[in-house]
């Protein structure tokens, strides 16, 4: 497992910084008022980190409550309303609170700055803006968690959600508060890319997670407000009972549908895109390469960004959307496909004879490849209508999305996470730790979705807390699954908590990378450089460590 | 007026670098406003394409006069906001400020306007949904205009309060001296505001109240 030294060379530029900042972004003001009304993007992203985690943590306890329900065919520790609230909860905490702002909300806001030169982003008072929303949002939501929760599933279909009895409008309307931040960030990302690059950095020599925010940002900002209306819509149905989606007053319930997944299908794009782009910095930087196909990643992202506006029917193949529409939005969907396979081939092509040096964050980058290959080979399978039609509303259909969203975009959290903590923090965490922690959550992974898939082609349907006693075993194989993935993130969450205290002080670059936000120290200091950095190379160049064959 | 370095925030270049991303960032938030309300666009499709009559005889039941009386309302007002971009990029400070508050007084007919209206409504009930009593015209679809007028010019509504609230701002700013030569984004950009909200009313008058 460990690598030879030599494949670690010290980067020569960083020769005489100090390891570690002693006066840095994290205590050059002091106080809980200075947290609290910041603008510094670094600290932004910091109480972003805090906030999405605490989101994973309870969205986690969630997903455990219902597996460990379904450990057995019968009732095993709540009611069927209960499972319902729970898998509502589930899916809102982890979709709103922690998938959609988590990457974008944390590197984004720390690393984009640092990734183009900038001081950083262009409104930062509408950055701090966004952080008071998903607490706002939050706080509704969790009003209405407390005081009965939804039982309407994440995806708040009509007319049940304007019919049922329980506190559905306050998870709507946080969701809408949630989805008014996500906007305030893509277009701080976008205004800030377009004028706050630094002289060198033109668009074609932007670091890769920078094109990967900004194909991100264009969906925030373009898909975002349908929901808001539609989650409006809902939400003032549901209290006062206009009938706009009620089938019972000419309304039409399928009208819904079509909304909520123009913005649905592009928003799981928003959750995997900046994934995608921070498993490309992390893969160049531990094959030591130059990332294979800079303009065929970078136009990837916005392909996928675009391609996945018009896929939103594949969701609809059997609500009696024409056969003839059911075809063409199934043609569009695998379009997807074919910009994220340009993706893994061009890793592939940049891990191709790369100086691999395998740590902590390239596991997850390993992990990350197969989960979305597996996961996105499904997702082409389900676009098939006919095909559709058999796992609709099944287990399938569960294991397929987790395979992206678990799989894929925490993965690309963790890996981001592993691989920029000694920049955010400017500590080094145990590399054996580490390591433990992202093959339990590798082989967790896999042991809890796996099976799933197994059951929903057997037909087993989702959101039911009780199941035939010919689906046990496989039930039984999942949720020991999900014991080992929750033990992982919780010795992945210690190693990284201790090494605030006793980690070693990680150095300006410790993994010798040549990412652009690597050119300042460890932590940056408050005003992110000492001196303005040059560019004179394009980010992830390797070429004088790979003599003869260069990344193109 | 004040020098125009003091309003360069430490992480732009300069003036002009800050003025451009402050235009950009303002022409993304109105098309988050469009696709915000395209949601409601495509409902008033839908139902009209479901309930063609229904709609045809609802629409009769608005009064044509009083929407058309606020079209002149708002589109004049679009003219007063620029003139008072125009004026302040002139440092004609006071003169903008007023331009503002005739902007800021011509919402205000609007609004009265419209209450004059949805009063009308309210009397006769030409409500949403389960709410619609009126016994002139009964039939499928009717109640559903109804819940589509509502939703779109109440929402609309709401756009122009929150454009008067930052006109009212601006008009304060202006005739301070805050703005001026160099430094006129801000009413730039709010002028764009009260533009886009002119701009949806007069997609809404004629769907609403004329076809």
């Amino acid at each position: 497992m460990s690598p030879s030294p030599a494949s670690i060379p010290p980067a020569p530029a960083d020769a005489g910084a100090p390891l570690y900042l002693e006066r840095n972004y994290l205590n050059a003001r002091r106080g809980p008022w200075s947290w609290l009304t910041t603008l510094d993007h670094k600290r932004i992203g910091v109480m972003y980190l805090v906030l999405t985690s605490a989101a994973l943590f309870l969205g986690g306890l969630f997903a455990m409550l219902l597996r460990i329900e379904l450990l057995t065919p019968g009732p095993t520790i709540m009611s069927a309303l209960s499972y319902n609230r729970t898998f509502t909860l589930h899916g809102v905490v982890m979709i709103f609170l922690f998938m959609i702002p988590a990457i974008p909300g944390i590197f984004g806001n720390f690393f984009l700055p640092l990734m183009i030169g900038a001081r950083d982003v262009a409104f930062p008072r509408l950055n701090l803006l966004s952080v008071y929303l998903y607490l706002a949002g939050a706080a509704i939501a969790l009003y209405g968690m407390v005081h009965g929760g939804a039982d309407t599933g994440w995806t708040f279909y009509t007319p049940y959600s304007t019919t049922t009895v329980t506190m559905v409008w306050p998870i709507l309307l946080g969701a809408f508060v949630l989805g008014m931040g996500s906007i305030v960030t893509g277009l701080n990302f976008i205004v800030t890319i377009h004028t706050l690059r630094a002289p060198g950095i033109g668009f074609m020599r932007m670091p890769l997670f920078v094109w990967a925010l900004y194909a991100t940002s264009i969906i925030q900002v373009l898909a975002t407000p349908v929901l808001g209306i539609t989650l409006l819509l809902v939400a003032v149905e549901n209290v006062f009972g206009f009938g706009i989606f009620d089938p019972a007053r000419g309304g039409d319930p399928v009208l819904f549908q079509h909304m909520f997944w123009f913005y649905s299908h592009p928003a799981v794009y928003i959750m995997i895109l900046p994934a995608m782009g921070a498993i490309t910095e992390v893969l160049s930087a531990f094959a030591r390469k130059n990332t294979f196909g800079y303009k065929a990643v970078a136009f990837s992202s916005l392909g996928i960004a675009f391609v996945g506006f018009f896929t939103w029917g594949h969701h609809l193949f059997t609500s009696g959307q024409s056969t003839v529409d059911a075809g063409i939005f199934g043609v569009l969907s695998m379009f997807v496909g074919i910009f994220t396979a340009i993706k893994i081939f061009n890793w592939t092509a940049t891990l191709y004879r790369g100086s691999i040096a395998v740590r902590t964050p390239f596991i997850y980058v390993i992990a990350f490849l197969f989960f979305l290959l597996f996961g996105g080979m499904t997702g082409i399978a389900l676009a098939t209508v006919a095909l559709d039609v058999h796992w609709q509303d099944t287990y399938f259909v569960v294991a397929h999305f987790h395979f992206i969203m678990v799989g894929g975009t925490i993965a690309g959290f963790l890996a981001a996470l592993t691989y920029w903590w000694p920049k955010m923090f400017g500590k080094r965490y145990s590399e054996r730790w580490g390591i433990v922690g992202a093959t339990l959550i590798f082989l967790g992974f896999n042991f809890t979705f796996i099976p799933q898939f197994l059951l929903g082609n057997e037909g087993m349907p989702r959101r039911y807390y009780s199941y035939p006693e010919r689906f046990w075993p496989l039930n039984v194989a999942s949720t020991a699954g999900a014991s080992v993935l929750a033990l992982g993130f919780l010795v992945v969450l210690a190693s990284l908590l201790l090494s605030l205290k006793y980690g070693k002080p990680a150095g300006p670059n410790p993994w010798g990378s040549r990412g652009y936000e690597w050119k300042t120290l460890s932590p940056p200091p408050e005003g992110n450089f000492l001196t303005q950095p040059t560019y004179p190379r394009m980010p992830h160049d390797y070429d004088d460590l790979n003599p003869g064959r260069g990344g193109h | 007026m004040p020098a125009a370095g003091s309003h360069v925030a430490h992480h732009f270049p300069d003036l002009e670098v800050q003025s451009h991303a402050a235009r950009l960032g303002m022409w993304l938030f109105l098309a988050t406003e469009v696709l915000l309300f395209a949601g409601l666009f495509t409902a008033y499709a839908l139902y009209r394409m479901l309930y063609p009559s229904a709609f045809l005889g609802a629409s009769k039941l608005i009064e044509t006069s009083m929407g058309a009386l606020n079209t002149v309302v708002l589109i004049t007002s679009s003219l007063t906001v620029a003139l008072a971009f125009h004026y302040s990029r002139q440092s004609r400070n006071r003169l903008a400020a007023l331009l503002l508050v005739v902007t800021i007084g011509l919402g205000f007919v609007f609004l009265g306007v419209k209450a004059v209206e949805y009063a009308h409504h309210f009397h006769e009930g030409h409500l949403p949904g389960r709410f619609y009593h009126y016994a002139g015209l009964q039939v499928p679809g009717a109640p559903m205009f109804f819940t589509v007028y509502f939703l779109m010019t109440g929402l609309h509504g709401i756009h122009v309060v929150i454009g008067m609230g930052v006109l009212t701002w601006l008009a304060v700013g202006a005739w301070r001296g805050a703005y001026g030569g160099d430094y006129t984004t801000p009413i730039e950009v709010g002028g764009m505001y009260w533009h886009l909200v002119d701009l949806i009313w007069i997609f809404l008058f004629p769907l609403l109240y004329l076809i």
